[in-house]
C-alpha cells in the first residue's frame, strides 16, 4: 500500500482519539501513539490496491463517523432476545462502550473461577501482566489502516483469559451492539487459551436499527499447546452499516482452532482472518458463509500460514448471493519451506441466485515445502438441475426445491455451529432469506 | 401378478424422445397394469434409463412423438411433481446427494406432500419419525441415516435402500426403479428385493430396469421386455430373462418390435 501523508478523511475519523484518557498500561499507551502515527501516514485503500481490487470502500469515505458521545440507555429488555440459551456469560458493547448492566461476568457466577472473562479497562495488574505480551502484538497495523485505527481507539475491549487446563463448558458471548448512525465503533477482543484448555467464544455483531454506522473490530486469538478454542463469528450489522474486522490467530503445538464466521447483515463487510500454525501438529478448521441480497458487498479474505511440520488446515467458505450483491473471497493458503507434512484443503463454493449477482474468487496456494497434501478448489454456479429434478421427483414444486436447496447450501455451514439456540436462530434466518414465493 | 380385471395404470404408444437433438426413444410401446412386475432389460445405451427419466419428466430429454397416459391422464401436461403426487415413482440409478438437507426433514416433506394428496393429515416430526423408523426396519437401515444430509456419503446400497424407502413412505401406484441393484452385493440385493416384494400388491405396479437376472430371482417379474437401439425388440415371460442371462443380448438382436403385453 503506497503512502501518502495527510489523508484529511482518516484526519477526521481521529477526531475524539485524544480525549481518550491514558491507560494504566504503558504498553497500551505506547500501542495507541503508534497507531495514531500510522493512521497519520497511511492512506484510505482504494481499488487500485490489490487487496481492495473487488471491494470499493469509497461509500465510507462520503460519510464521516466518529466515536459515541451519548451513550444510549438500554435496559435489559431491549437486548435480552440477542442473549444465549446455553450462556450467562456476557460481556455486552453498546456502540463500542461497556455495558456492564447488560453484561455478566464470569465473577459474578463462580467466586474461585480462575477464567477472567473481562472488559479491558477493568483488568487487573496480573491480568495485565497476562494480556501485555499479546495485545496488539498478533494484528499487525504498519500497513493495515483499519486496524491501525482500531488500535488508536483501544481503551475498551473484551478479553478472556482460561488457564492452562481448564474447560470452559458454556460458551462465552461477546455482544455488540449498534443503536446509532453515524457512529464509529472500535470493538477489541483478545482471548488467550492456556496449555490444554478448551472454550467457545461467539463474538456476535447485532444493531438495533437499520442505520449507517462503522463497526471496525480487531480480534486476537492465541492458543498455546494443545489448546482447543471454538471461536463463532456472526456479523448481523444493519444493512446500511460498514463493517471491517481483523482477526489473528496463533496456535502453538498440536492446539486446535475451529472457526465458523456468517456474514448477513452490513452494506460493505470485509473480514481479514489470519491463521498462524505457529508450532507442529496444530489444526484449524475455517468454516464461513455470507449469505447477502440487494446491494450487499461482503468481502472475506483469510490466509492460513503453514510455518512447521505436520500442521492441518480445513476450510469450506461458502457464499449465497442474491440481487445485485457482490460476494468476495480472497484465501490464502501459505505452506513455508519448513512446513514439511503439511495437509491442507480449501473450498469455496458459490451460489448465484439472480443473473446480477456477482462473486469474485481467489484461491491462492503458496507451497515452498515439497511432501505436501494440498487441495483447493472453487465453484461458482446456479442450483444443481438434477438436485431439483430429484425433488420434483418425490412430489415437491419447483419453489420448494429450490428454496431448499438454496437453504440446504447454507445449512451446511450454519450445522456445524456448536450452540444449538444459535444454530436453530440462525437457521430460520437462512430460511427466512432464501424463501421465495 | 396378472389380473384380467386390472386397470391399465400406463399405457405408451409409439414413444420418440431426443436429448441434445441425437433421437434415443425410437417407438416405445409398453401397457402396465395394476398388480404387475414387468422388467425391462438391455444392453448399456439401449434407452432403458433414458425411458424412466422420460416417464418422471426429466426435462434434458425432448418427446418428438407418441402418447403416454398415465391412469387416463396425458402424462406430459403433467409436471414432475404432479406425476410424483399422481403416484408415479422413479427409484434413481444414481440417487442425488444433498448436502445440508436432512434425510428425514427431506422424508417428511415428500411424506406430507403425499398425504395432503391422499386427503389424509400430515404428520408432525414425532409421529413421522415411529413412522419412518417402523419402514426402515423392513430395509434393515440404520436409523443413524436419518440425521444425515439426503445420501451424502451414503455407500451405494445405503442410497439403494433410501430410495425404497421412499418409495415405502410415498406409497406410489407405478415404480420405475432404474437398475436398483446395481452396486448391490447379494445380501443387499436380496433386503431390497424383499422391500419391493413387501409393496407390491393388487393396485400398484412396478417396472424394473436391470442390465442382470439376478434381481429377478427375488422379484419375480410377469413380463420381461428387452430394449435395444430405443425400442422394445422382445417381450415374453419372467423365463425371457433366464434366455437373455444363458444367451446374451446377442440373441434378440435383429427381431422385429414386439407386441407382446401391449
Amino acid at each position: 500500500m503506497s503512502v501518502v501523508t495527510g489523508d484529511s478523511y482518516l484526519k477526521s475519523l481521529l477526531q475524539g482519539q485524544s480525549q481518550l484518557s491514558a491507560s494504566p498500561l504503558e504498553r497500551l499507551n505506547r500501542l495507541r501513539a503508534n497507531a495514531v502515527d500510522r493512521v497519520s501516514a497511511l492512506r484510505m485503500p482504494t481499488i487500485r490496491d490489490e487487496e481492495w481490487r473487488f471491494t470499493d470502500i469509497s461509500p465510507l469515505t462520503k460519510l464521516s463517523f466518529q466515536p459515541i458521545r451519548i451513550v444510549s440507555p438500554l435496559q435489559v429488555s431491549d437486548v435480552e432476545h440477542f442473549y444465549l440459551a446455553e450462556s450467562v456469560t456476557r460481556l455486552v458493547f453498546v456502540d463500542g462502550v461497556y455495558a456492564p448492566h447488560l453484561s455478566t461476568q464470569l465473577s459474578d457466577i463462580s467466586k474461585d473461577s480462575s477464567v477472567v472473562v473481562s472488559n479491558l479497562s477493568a483488568a487487573t495488574s496480573e491480568d495485565l501482566a497476562t494480556i501485555e505480551p499479546h495485545l496488539g502484538h498478533h494484528t499487525e497495523f504498519q500497513d493495515n489502516v483499519f486496524a491501525a485505527l482500531n488500535t488508536a481507539f483501544l481503551h475498551e475491549g473484551a478479553f478472556i483469559i482460561v488457564p492452562r487446563n481448564i474447560s470452559v463448558e458454556m460458551p462465552v458471548h461477546l455482544l455488540f451492539i449498534a443503536t446509532q448512525k453515524e457512529v464509529a465503533s472500535y470493538p477489541r477482543c483478545l482471548l488467550i487459551a492456556g496449555s490444554g484448555s478448551t472454550v467457545t467464544v461467539l463474538e456476535d455483531y447485532v444493531s438495533l436499527q437499520e442505520e449507517t454506522y462503522v463497526t471496525n473490530t480487531v480480534a486476537e486469538i492465541v492458543l498455546a499447546d494443545n489448546a482447543i478454542v471454538n471461536h463463532i463469528r456472526i456479523q448481523r450489522d444493519s444493512n446500511q452499516a460498514f463493517h471491517i474486522a481483523n482477526c489473528a490467530v496463533s496456535l502453538a503445538r498440536a492446539s486446535r482452532y475451529q472457526s465458523i464466521s456468517v456474514a448477513l447483515g452490513a452494506r460493505i463487510s470485509r473480514y481479514n482472518l489470519n491463521v498462524l500454525l505457529a508450532d507442529e501438529g496444530a489444526e484449524c478448521t475455517v468454516d464461513g458463509l455470507a449469505l447477502i441480497s440487494n446491494r450487499q458487498l461482503a468481502d472475506t479474505h483469510t490466509c492460513i500460514d503453514h510455518t512447521k511440520p505436520h500442521c492441518t488446515s480445513r476450510q469450506l467458505h461458502k457464499c449465497i448471493v442474491d440481487d445485485a450483491a457482490h460476494a468476495v473471497f480472497n484465501g490464502k493458503i501459505m505452506v513455508r519451506p519448513d512446513a514439511q507434512f503439511t495437509d491442507s484443503s480449501q473450498s469455496n463454493r458459490n451460489l448465484l441466485l439472480t443473473s446480477k449477482a456477482r462473486v469474485d474468487t481467489k484461491p491462492q496456494l503458496e507451497i515452498f515445502a515439497d511432501d505436501v497434501k494440498c487441495a483447493h478448489g472453487a465453484t461458482v454456479g446456479q442450483l444443481d438441475n438434477e438436485e431439483i429434478f430429484y425433488l420434483k421427483s418425490r412430489g415437491l414444486s419447483e419453489i420448494t426445491a429450490r428454496n431448499l436447496l438454496t437453504y440446504a447450501f447454507g445449512a451446511e455451514i450454519i450445522d456445524r455451529i456448536p450452540i444449538a439456540s444459535l444454530k436453530f436462530q440462525l437457521e430460520q434466518t437462512v430460511l427466512e432469506q432464501t424463501q421465495k414465493s | 401378478m396378472i389380473y384380467q380385471d386390472s386397470k391399465t395404470l400406463l399405457k405408451v404408444r409409439g414413444l420418440y424422445a431426443t436429448a441434445k437433438g441425437i433421437e434415443i426413444l425410437k417407438g416405445i410401446n409398453l401397457t402396465v397394469k395394476s398388480g404387475e412386475v414387468h422388467a425391462i432389460m438391455g444392453t448399456n445405451g439401449s434407452g432403458k434409463s433414458t425411458f424412466a427419466k422420460v416417464l418422471a419428466g426429466h426435462a434434458a430429454y425432448e418427446i418428438t412423438g407418441g402418447t403416454v397416459v398415465f391412469k387416463g391422464k396425458n402424462l406430459f401436461d403433467l409436471a414432475p411433481e404432479e406425476r410424483a403426487r399422481a403416484g408415479m415413482f422413479l427409484g434413481f440409478q444414481y440417487p442425488i446427494e444433498i448436502p445440508g438437507v436432512a434425510n428425514n426433514q427431506f422424508l417428511r416433506l415428500a411424506y406430507n406432500k403425499a398425504q395432503v394428496q391422499r386427503n389424509k393429515d400430515e404428520l408432525d416430526p414425532l409421529e413421522f419419525d415411529d413412522l419412518v423408523r417402523e419402514k426402515m426396519k423392513l430395509l434393515k437401515m440404520d436409523p443413524e441415516f436419518l440425521d444425515r444430509s439426503v445420501n451424502e456419503d451414503f455407500s451405494g446400497g445405503e442410497k439403494k435402500r433410501n430410495e425404497i424407502l421412499q418409495m415405502a413412505l410415498l406409497d406410489p401406484r407405478l415404480a420405475i426403479l432404474d437398475e436398483t441393484d446395481s452396486g448391490l452385493d447379494i445380501d443387499a440385493v436380496r433386503i431390497v428385493a424383499n422391500g419391493v416384494n413387501q409393496l407390491a400388491n393388487r393396485d400398484n405396479a412396478i417396472i424394473l430396469i436391470t442390465h442382470y437376472q439376478r434381481m429377478l430371482n427375488y422379484i419375480v417379474p410377469d413380463y420381461v421386455h428387452v430394449m435395444e437401439s430405443g425400442r422394445i425388440v422382445k417381450s415374453g415371460g419372467k423365463e425371457l430373462a433366464l434366455e437373455l442371462e444363458a444367451h446374451g443380448y446377442d440373441w434378440v438382436s435383429g427381431e422385429q418390435p414386439a407386441t407382446v403385453g401391449t
